[in-house]
């Protein structure tokens, strides 16, 4: 099955994010196909190749730079919002890249399931 | 890369996509980013329902006045819905009466329905996203 995964917050505040990737990842150990998460309202901050979490912490950037170039996931950050938030290309982690809300859309559209991750 | 140029992509796929608006127009951000991707949704030509409950009745709330809290009054988008082809406008009857509200209160036109009926309406849909 396709699984298309919005998420809407940010990371470390709230566990969405952290739930998102743990779903994405298990999906595709499964033999599920997860081609593209769409990062959404704060969401869009765990797109930034900036945060420097400590060491014994996981790194929620990183791990999604890590399934993407593993797995072909395209990462897709809502453009409008990350405009609000001060994200922009120059600070954006490997395998994240910006668009717009057409992406989320084809999603629902194209992908057997789209879910959602949020409050 | 415009939404113009994706809306290309996935042409004649018509799926019902339903947006769930659970929260007050203001105090977070949902409400506005919210009807951005329903705006969008409309213009891939897909079939919109949106859906107003808990909280989310206030977004429709006639009076709505954000010159105190100093932020962008997006309420009259709501009433230009109709232009994009939007007038599958549910909202949930035991939200309303919590409320203490009636459809009278409310600055478009809407179809009040039951948990029962809004659960059935849910079950149809291809795609539920929730704000």
């Amino acid at each position: 099955m396709e699984f298309g995964i919005l998420v809407n917050e940010g990371p470390y505040t709230h566990q969405a994010s952290d739930t998102a990737y743990l779903f994405a990842r298990t999906a595709i150990e499964k033999g599920h196909k997860v081609p593209r998460v769409f990062f959404y309202h704060d969401g869009v901050n765990n797109s930034t190749r900036l945060a420097t979490p400590p060491q014994d912490d996981r790194n929620v950037s990183s791990r999604w730079s890590k399934l993407a170039e593993e797995h072909a996931v395209d990462l897709v950050v809502c453009v409008a919002a990350a405009q609000r938030r001060g994200i922009n290309d120059d600070v954006l982690a490997p395998g994240f890249r910006i668009s717009g809300l057409g992406q989320l859309v084809e999603m629902g559209i194209q992908y057997d399931r789209l879910v959602t991750f949020g409050d | 890369m415009s939404d113009m140029d994706e809306m290309e992509d996935g042409s004649g796929i018509v799926k019902k996509f339903m947006f769930l608006n659970r929260k007050a127009p203001h105090g977070t951000v949902y409400a506005l980013e919210g009807l951005e991707v329903v705006l969008i949704t409309a213009a891939f030509d897909q079939d919109v329902s949106m859906v107003f409950t808990d909280d989310g009745i206030y977004q429709l709330m006639k009076g709505i006045d954000t010159k105190g809290i100093e932020v962008k009054d997006f309420s009259r988008t709501y009433r230009a819905l109709e232009g994009y082809d939007i007038e599958k406008l549910y909202v949930d009857q035991a939200s309303l009466d919590a409320r203490g509200l009636t459809e009278d209160d409310l600055i478009v036109d809407v179809t009040v329905l039951s948990v029962d009926e809004m659960a059935n309406l849910m079950a149809e849909q291809d795609v539920v996203i929730s704000f």
